[in-house]
């Protein structure tokens, strides 16, 4: 039995039957990052005392049969979570010693729920990005090729996820950043709807778009976790008071029934998008191909303000990062530059100091945007596109029960690639963006690969609150399409 | 649309950034390029168009009033980069 190749499913199980030990299992993959992290770069912070620690009570509550079905599963977290004790950087130099006084809600769901937690994963500064080339710290290499990013912003977690340093890890979404590094890394990646999961000690970029989720090594993995970390929170008045479905239900559904009676909408304009790599064509082809023959109807369906997509996002997210990033001023927390004259100085060398460029570029981007004389012609405007994006989305599942698109227009490319020309990189965003601009799920598959051999994954996305649809729909495409997406890392330490 | 360097130095104020003369050419450049590409909203009819702050449930969210225990200032000010006791040590305010 190979540890880094197990599932929170299988570890689970394996833990349960006592043939394994949460301890064992944690230094297992604790070695593993060890011998091999300095090649792929996936985490910033490591403790391994206490994760040793939480491995141990994990093994004394599995004795004392009080367990989860994350009972002694280790778990990776994007470094923009507030973890207890645990240094939480966000990729950033401003917060290079920020060690939160408490746990984020989703944080404490895992350790009520038995978790390991093995270490904060890298991430691009804040999440502002599309490859963790922007994290201050390291950049993070994809495990398949070392040569070519990860994607992002949530490049550490899916990286760590297929690489096998974890069973599985939370990432957090606000264009993409959970499905895009998911679809370049081989894993499963599930934004679910905003207000699903608590945003309680997620440290905000744009508090409209953001959402935690699981990055995981298959769909039925997501939704184990999504059944831990769902559900209203009263410190986040954003979390929504909705039910909560148990979602692995999804996998009866689809045992039962196949996909038949789903309908998919595939929207015209998102076929003749520019730049769309031939690559990815064909491996979604194929995957509307399967899905067809699982029973699902297909529809063409339109999202008439597509092209809009990403002028609105880059809009409206730097207009509520330039807000919400206000509060690193060097005060209350995180670095300070020494020896300014007064405060407004003080600001100013500690924020430039502090921040990268493209946060720099994006509270520049957001601050014009909200300024006087300006606010109506760029952020008033973007927020009435987004309200047409979201009609165009709920027209559109008037008709089909899932949209089917791509994740991204290419595979990973090469590190170091799209750095000069921050708009290229942005244009990248253009099939993810949408779920966040409308609050809606949307969950990213393994779907296949590229001549190059970087995988290739496939988005669907769902009316809002309705994640069970894509984790019916996604198991079944997975089972289906028997994709391996092993990922092999040992040569990376030939030393 | 495009920004001048000038411009560049108000928007930094604003935002209590620092944008030293070398950096505002290419910040300058940077930044109308991508407020270019954003000019094409224009091209949308908003006319009657509701502004959307997002796609959170809206109602009112109510908790109790109940008294709870502060975390203290041991806790809130455990990451201040200066403090004195109690308090947060900031450069001289009033000149």
């Amino acid at each position: 039995m190979e540890y880094h190749e197990l599932t929170i499913e299988k570890a689970g199980k394996l833990l349960c039957d006592h043939q394994i030990s949460s301890f064992e299992l944690t230094s297992a993959l604790l070695d593993r990052i060890e011998k091999y992290d300095d090649e792929i770069n996936a985490f910033i912070t490591i403790d391994k005392t206490m994760a040793l620690e939480q491995a141990r009570k994990a093994d004394q509550d599995i004795c004392d049969n009080n367990i989860s079905p994350l009972t002694g599963v280790p778990i990776a977290l994007k470094d923009l979570l507030c973890t207890r004790g645990i240094k939480t950087t966000c990729g950033s130099q401003i917060l290079n010693n920020f060690i939160p006084q408490y746990d984020g809600t989703i944080v404490k769901k895992l350790k009520k729920n038995g978790a390991v937690i093995i270490g904060k994963t890298n991430l691009d500064e804040f999440g502002m990005g599309s490859s963790t080339e922007n994290s201050s710290y390291k950049i993070t290499t994809n495990p398949w090729n070392k040569a070519y990013v990860p994607g992002g912003s949530s490049g550490g977690s899916a990286a760590a996820v297929a690489a096998g340093f974890c069973c599985a890890a939370l990432g957090t979404d606000t264009g993409g950043s959970i499905r895009q590094p998911s679809s370049h890394c081989g894993v499963v990646g599930l934004k679910p709807t905003y207000g699903r999961v608590s945003r309680f000690g997620l440290v905000s970029y744009a508090s409209s778009l953001d959402q935690i989720g699981p990055i995981t090594k298959d769909v039925k993995d997501s939704a184990i976790l999504l059944n831990i970390i769902s559900g209203n929170d009263k410190m986040d008045s954003t979390s929504a008071k909705v039910d909560v479905p148990d979602f692995t239900k999804a996998f009866d559904l689809f045992e039962k029934g196949s996909l038949k009676g789903m309908t998919a909408g595939i929207p015209k304009e998102y076929l003749c998008v520019d730049g769309i790599d031939p690559e990815v064509e064909n491996v979604f082809n194929d995957a509307r191909r399967i899905l067809e023959d699982l029973g699902v109807e297909i529809k063409e369906i339109s999202l008439p303000h597509t092209d809009y997509v990403v002028a609105a996002y880059y809009i409206i997210a730097p207009s509520e990062a330039s807000s919400n990033l206000a509060r690193f001023d060097g005060v209350k927390y995180g670095f300070r530059e020494k020896g300014c004259d007064d405060l407004i100085d003080m600001y100013k060398k500690t924020r430039s100091k502090g921040f990268g460029p493209e946060v720099k570029r994006r509270i520049m981007i957001g601050t014009y945007a909200l300024s006087a004389g300006y606010y109506d012609a760029y952020y008033g405007r973007a927020s009435k596109v987004r309200t047409l994006i979201m009609e165009d989305f709920s027209k559109a599942f008037d008709a089909c029960d899932f949209i089917l698109s791509p994740v991204a227009p290419a595979p990973a490319f090469k590190i170091g690639e799209k750095m000069d020309d921050p708009l290229t990189m942005y244009l990248t965003d253009i099939f993810t963006l949408s779920a966040n601009m409308a609050g809606i799920p949307g969950i990213s598959v393994p779907a296949g690969f590229s001549s190059a051999g970087l995988p290739i994954g496939i988005q669907m996305m769902s009316r809002r609150f309705d994640e069970l649809s894509l984790l019916r729909a996604g198991y079944g495409f997975e089972k289906t399409i028997k994709l391996d997406v092993r990922c092999e890392i040992s040569h990376l330490n030939s030393a | 649309m495009k920004i001048s360097t000038d411009e560049v130095a108000k928007i930094a104020h604003l935002a209590r950034l620092e944008v030293d003369a070398s950096q505002k050419e290419e910040m300058a450049e940077q930044l109308s390029h991508i407020l270019g590409y954003i000019d094409k909203l224009k091209d949308v009819d908003v006319e009657g168009v509701k502004l959307s702050s997002g796609a959170a449930v809206m109602n009112n969210v109510l908790r109790e009033d109940e008294v709870k225990v502060s975390p203290g200032p041991c806790v809130t000010l455990a990451n201040a980069p200066q403090r004195d006791d109690d308090f947060y040590i900031v450069p001289r305010i009033v000149k």
